[in-house]
C-alpha cells in the first residue's frame, strides 16, 4: 500500500466515519436514558435526508444550491426530523414503556418498518438526485485531492457531536439525562419530569441522525429510501465498538469503523463487495472479546 | 421488590387430550389433506406457500415465542438449508435426503456463531446482530461463485421416494403438509418437555430461571439452534420445490413477514402462529395491486398489532 492510498483512505475512512459517529452517537443516547435500542434510528437518518433534499430544493430556487441552501436544508431536517423522533416516542414507545422487552421491541421495529415503508410509497423506491454546486476545490497533498466540502463536513459533524457533549455535561437538562440514565425512578422522585426528558433526548438523537443523512445526502449526491438500513446496522457496529452509552465512545468507535471500513476494503483479498462483511465481523468479533466496548460499561442484561 | 406474583402459564401442563382441541385440528387436518383434490393449481400453489409459512412461523416461534428472544434474520437460517441441499444435489450429484442432515448441521453452526457470543448479552443485541447476519448471508450468496451469484442456483434436483418423483405442485403440497404436521408435533413435545419449559421459565423470569438452576445461556442457545434447524429443513424442500433459488428469496423482508406471521396470531402458541402464518402467506394475494405500498401495509400491521393486540389475533387465554 502506497503511502498515497494510505492519505486517500484515510481521508474517506474520516468522511464515512464521522457519518457513523453522528447517527451511533443519536443511538447511544437514546440507549441511554430508555435502556433500548431505537430500532426506527437507521430510518430516522434517511427520512432526514429526504427531508433535506425536499428543503434543498425549495430554498434552492432563492438562495441558489450553494452552501446556504445545504445549512438550510440541515436546520430544517434537523428540527422536523427531530419533532418526528419526539411523535415516534409519543405514540410508539412510551405506551409500551412498562410492556414485556420482547414487545417493546417488535413495536420499535414496526415503527421502523412504517418509516421506511412511507418512503419506499412516497417515493416509489427511485434514488433522488441531491444536485449541489459545493464543487471540488481544495487542497492537494502529494497527489490526494481533499475538497472543501470533505472537510467542512467532517468539521461540522465534529461541531455538532461537540456541542452534544457540552449539552450533556454542562447544562440543566443534560445533567437531568444524564441522572435518568442512571435511574429513573430516582430522578422522578427528585422532581425531574421523566416524560420530558425522554421527549428531549429523542428530539436530540433523532436531529443529529437527521443532520447526518443531510451530510450524507449532499456529500453522495443521491438519496434512497433503504439507505437507512444499512446506516443504522453500522451505527449500531459503532455504538458496540465504542461502548454503548457512552458519547465519546459513540465518536470514537464512528471514526475507527470508518477508518477499519476504508481500509479493510482496500486490502487485496478483501474487495468493497465484501465490505459489509467485514464490518459485521468485526462487529462480531467485538461482541465476544470486549462486548463493553471500547469506553463503555457493563452491559450484561439485568431484569 | 416484588411488584406482582408471578404465575406461570398452564400451558406446562398437558392439555393436549381435550375434545375441544381434538376435533377442530382433525377438521382442519381433513380438509388440508382434501384439499389438491379440489382445489385448481393455484390455490394448491397458495396453499403450498401457507404450509411452507406455517412450518417457518412455527420455527421462529421457538425463538421468539418460547423463549423470548427477537431473531430478525430468520431468512438467513431458510437461506442456509436451501443453499446447502441445492449446492450438494446441483453440484455434487447428492440424493436430495441426504442433503437434509447436511443442511442441519450447518444451520447448527451458523447458529451457534451468531448465537453463542451474542446471547450472552442483552436482547436487543441479538436482534441487531440477527438483522446483520440475514444481510450478510444474502451478501456472501449474491458473490460467491458457488452459489450462482446474483442469478442463483438453478437445475436443482427434485426429490424422489420410494421411485416416486415429487414433480407436481400437489406433490409439493403433501409434501409441506408432512413437514408442517412433523414440526406440529415436534413443537408440541417440545413445550412440555424440560426444556420447553426451561424457555418458558426464561421467556417469564430470567432472574429467577436462573436462581431454580436453568442455565440461561444454553437454554437460548437450545432454542436458537432448534429454530435454525428447522427453517433450514423447510429450506430444503422449497430449493427442491422450486428447483431455482436466488438471493433475493431470503432478503430481510422474508424475515419481516415470519416474524409477522408469528406476532399476528399470538406468540408462543401453536395455533395462533398456524393462523398468522396463514394470513402472511394470503397477504400477497390481497395486496396484489397495491404495488410499492405492499411493505408499509405490512408495517402498519404489525406496529397496530403491537400497539392495539399484543398477544395476537388468537391470544392465549392461559397466560
Amino acid at each position: 500500500m502506497t503511502l498515497d492510498l494510505v492519505i486517500q483512505q484515510l481521508v474517506n475512512g474520516l468522511i464515512v466515519g464521522s457519518f457513523y459517529a453522528l447517527i451511533a452517537l443519536g443511538y447511544s443516547m437514546v440507549f441511554g436514558v430508555i435502556k433500548l435500542l431505537n430500532f426506527a434510528h437507521g430510518d430516522i437518518y434517511m427520512s432526514g435526508a429526504f427531508v433535506g433534499l425536499i428543503v434543498f430544493s425549495f430554498v434552492g430556487i432563492w438562495v441558489g444550491n450553494g452552501w446556504l441552501g445545504v445549512v438550510c436544508a440541515l436546520l430544517v431536517s434537523m428540527l422536523a426530523v427531530g419533532l418526528l423522533g419526539v411523535v415516534i416516542e409519543r405514540f410508539v414507545y412510551r405506551p409500551m414503556r412498562n410492556a414485556p422487552r420482547l414487545s417493546i421491541l417488535i413495536t420499535a421495529l414496526g415503527a421502523s418498518m412504517v418509516l421506511n415503508g412511507t418512503a419506499l410509497a412516497l417515493t416509489g423506491g427511485r434514488h433522488y438526485a441531491f444536485n449541489t454546486d459545493l464543487g471540488f476545490a481544495g487542497v492537494d497533498i502529494s497527489t490526494v485531492h481533499i475538497t472543501y466540502t470533505q472537510m467542512v463536513l467532517v468539521a461540522a459533524s465534529i461541531a455538532l457531536m461537540a456541542g452534544m457533549q457540552a449539552f450533556v455535561s454542562r447544562t440543566m437538562y443534560g445533567k437531568a439525562m444524564r441522572a435518568v440514565s442512571i435511574d429513573m425512578g430516582a430522578s422522578r422522585l427528585m422532581g425531574i419530569d421523566v416524560d420530558r426528558v425522554i421527549a428531549l433526548t429523542f428530539f436530540m438523537g433523532s436531529a443529529l441522525a437527521a443532520g447526518g443523512g443531510v451530510m450524507a445526502g449532499a456529500y453522495y449526491g443521491s438519496v434512497h429510501f433503504f439507505m437507512g438500513f444499512i446506516m443504522g446496522l453500522k451505527a449500531f457496529t459503532a455504538a458496540v465498538i465504542g461502548g454503548i452509552g457512552s458519547v465519546p465512545g459513540a465518536m470514537l468507535g464512528g471514526l475507527l469503523l470508518g477508518l477499519l471500513e476504508a481500509f479493510g476494503s482496500s486490502l487485496p483479498f478483501v474487495g468493497s463487495e465484501w465490505r459489509d462483511v467485514f464490518v459485521f465481523g468485526a462487529l462480531i468479533l467485538f461482541l465476544v472479546f470486549k462486548p463493553t466496548g471500547l469506553l463503555g460499561r457493563s452491559v450484561v442484561e439485568r431484569v | 421488590m416484588i411488584d406482582e406474583v408471578r404465575t406461570m402459564p398452564a400451558a406446562v401442563q398437558p392439555q393436549l387430550m381435550r375434545w375441544s382441541v381434538v376435533l377442530p385440528g382433525l377438521a382442519a387436518l381433513a380438509c388440508a389433506l382434501v384439499l389438491p383434490q379440489f382445489a385448481n393449481a393455484y390455490v394448491t400453489e397458495v396453499a403450498t406457500t401457507a404450509l411452507l409459512y406455517i412450518v417457518l412461523c412455527l420455527g421462529l416461534n421457538i425463538v421468539v415465542g418460547y423463549a423470548g428472544l427477537l431473531d430478525l434474520g430468520y431468512a438467513a437460517f431458510f437461506a442456509v438449508g436451501a443453499y446447502t441441499s441445492g449446492i450438494l444435489t446441483a453440484e455434487f450429484g447428492f440424493n436430495f435426503w441426504l442433503t437434509i442432515p447436511v443442511a442441519m448441521a450447518t444451520a447448527c453452526v451458523a447458529g451457534i456463531i451468531i448465537g453463542a457470543p451474542t446471547l450472552r448479552l442483552r436482547s436487543d443485541y441479538l436482534a441487531i446482530v440477527t438483522l446483520g447476519f440475514g444481510e450478510i448471508v444474502r451478501i456472501i450468496a449474491r458473490n460467491l461463485d458457488i452459489t450462482g451469484g446474483a442469478s442463483g442456483l438453478v437445475g436443482i434436483e427434485r426429490p424422489e421416494i420410494f421411485g416416486f418423483k415429487l414433480m407436481q405442485v400437489q406433490h409439493f403440497y403433501y409434501a409441506f403438509l408432512v413437514l408442517a404436521l412433523l414440526t406440529a408435533f415436534v413443537c408440541l413435545s417440545i413445550e412440555r418437555s424440560r426444556m420447553g419449559r426451561a424457555w418458558f421459565y426464561v421467556r417469564y423470569d430470567e432472574d429467577a430461571a436462573a436462581g431454580i438452576g436453568i442455565n440461561r445461556v444454553t437454554a437460548k442457545l437450545q432454542a436458537y439452534m432448534m429454530g435454525a434447524v428447522i427453517a433450514s429443513v423447510a429450506g430444503c424442500l422449497y430449493a427442491a420445490k422450486m428447483t431455482a433459488i436466488s438471493p433475493e428469496s431470503f432478503t430481510f423482508n422474508q424475515s419481516l413477514l415470519i416474524l409477522l406471521g408469528v406476532v399476528l396470531g399470538g406468540m408462543g402458541r401453536i395455533p395462533g402462529v398456524v393462523l398468522g402464518a396463514i394470513l402472511v402467506a394470503l397477504l400477497p394475494e390481497v395486496l396484489r395491486g397495491a404495488g410499492t405500498y405492499r411493505p408499509l401495509v405490512t408495517a402498519v400491521a404489525l406496529l397496530a398489532i403491537m400497539l392495539f393486540r399484543p398477544n395476537g389475533l388468537w391470544p392465549d387465554k392461559r397466560v
